[in-house]
């Protein structure tokens, strides 16, 4: 198993996304700059961690989403290789447009960290299968562009295709229909505002998030 | 050549900070404000045969984002 952990100019969740990988996995992933302009060959699996790439600038995710390193995991996540963008690179994955909708600032303009509730709406996907459908899991947020958006037919299209994986208990940031998280059409690329790798290990007080690496990496280990 | 660009979230899209600002003003006692909303402007100077096609490029590459924005552009000359 070959997993890259992408790192842009302000990524900050790089090294804790590299930590969750190699505890679940075994293997410690590669460390990949954003300004390389071809990814190692054969990965397995690419993650785009959390952070202030590029300090926001222009809106969260926007620069990161041209650099040199994306046309790469735009042709990898084409050909089906699994794609985990965590709240920055769940923003970048949709400035990509490997996801829909955009990511906008918070409803109630303040920044979120805490642990929120989310409901787990479709456990059949490569990144969710660990988790029960309906399941109730406990998982960090730390973001003050959260707000998802994208237009009603999108929305529905989302809904009727199980492409919401993830979605808030509560709503804490103006999400469109409460959503957390979303998959593309061929399921092989998620990306979620809430940060799985930060809910790993007993030391976090909470473990919620292992099955999300455990589905996605023992599914690829086995292939 | 100078030009412009006016990026401005599409109708429809909730704008948290207009909202913001806009509650602030009543707050300062600016009645009669029905709505505000939030937008960018990105100034450029660009070489004179800049086409109408390259500057369109350049914001639906990266200048705006059209899932929630729209852009117009204009040549200040």
């Amino acid at each position: 198993m070959k997993s890259a952990v992408i790192t842009f100019p302000g990524s900050n969740c790089d090294r804790d996304m590299a930590v969750a990988i190699e505890l679940v996995s075994g293997n410690a992933p590669l460390r990949v700059w954003h300004g390389d302009s071809t990814l190692p060959d054969g990965l397995d699996f690419i993650a785009l961690p959390g952070g202030f790439s590029y300090g926001d600038y222009l809106r969260s995710g926007a620069m990161a989403a041209n650099s040199p390193i994306m046309r790469g995991i735009v042709a990898a996540a084409e050909r089906g290789v699994p794609v985990l963008g965590v709240c920055n690179g769940f923003q970048v994955l949709t400035e990509a447009r490997l996801l829909p909708g955009a990511l906008m600032r918070n409803a109630q303009q303040t920044f979120i960290c805490r642990t929120a509730a989310l409901k787990v709406e479709n456990a059949d996907s490569l990144f969710t299968s660990y988790y029960q459908q309906g399941q109730s899991i406990d998982i960090p947020v730390a973001h003050h562009d959260g707000n998802y958006f994208a237009d009603d037919a999108t929305l529905d299209r989302l809904e009727g295709d199980g492409r919401v994986a993830f979605r808030y208990a509560d709503a804490i940031n103006g999400s469109q229909r409460a959503i957390a998280g979303v998959l593309n059409a061929a399921g092989n690329v998620l990306g979620m505002m809430p940060h799985p790798e930060r809910a790993v290990e007993d030391a976090h007080g909470n473990t919620d998030g292992r099955a999300l690496f455990e589905g996605v990496l023992n599914a690829l280990a086995l292939t | 050549m100078k030009v412009r660009i006016h990026v401005s979230l599409k109708q429809g899209v909730l704008d948290p900070q207009g909202r913001a600002v806009h509650h602030s003003l009543g707050g300062l006692g600016f009645t009669g404000v029905d709505d505000v909303r939030i937008g960018r402007t990105v100034e450029m100077d660009v070489a004179d045969d800049t086409t109408e096609t390259q500057l369109t490029n350049m914001c639906e590459k990266l200048l705006a984002n059209t899932v929630i924005e729209n852009y117009r552009i204009e040549m200040v000359g």
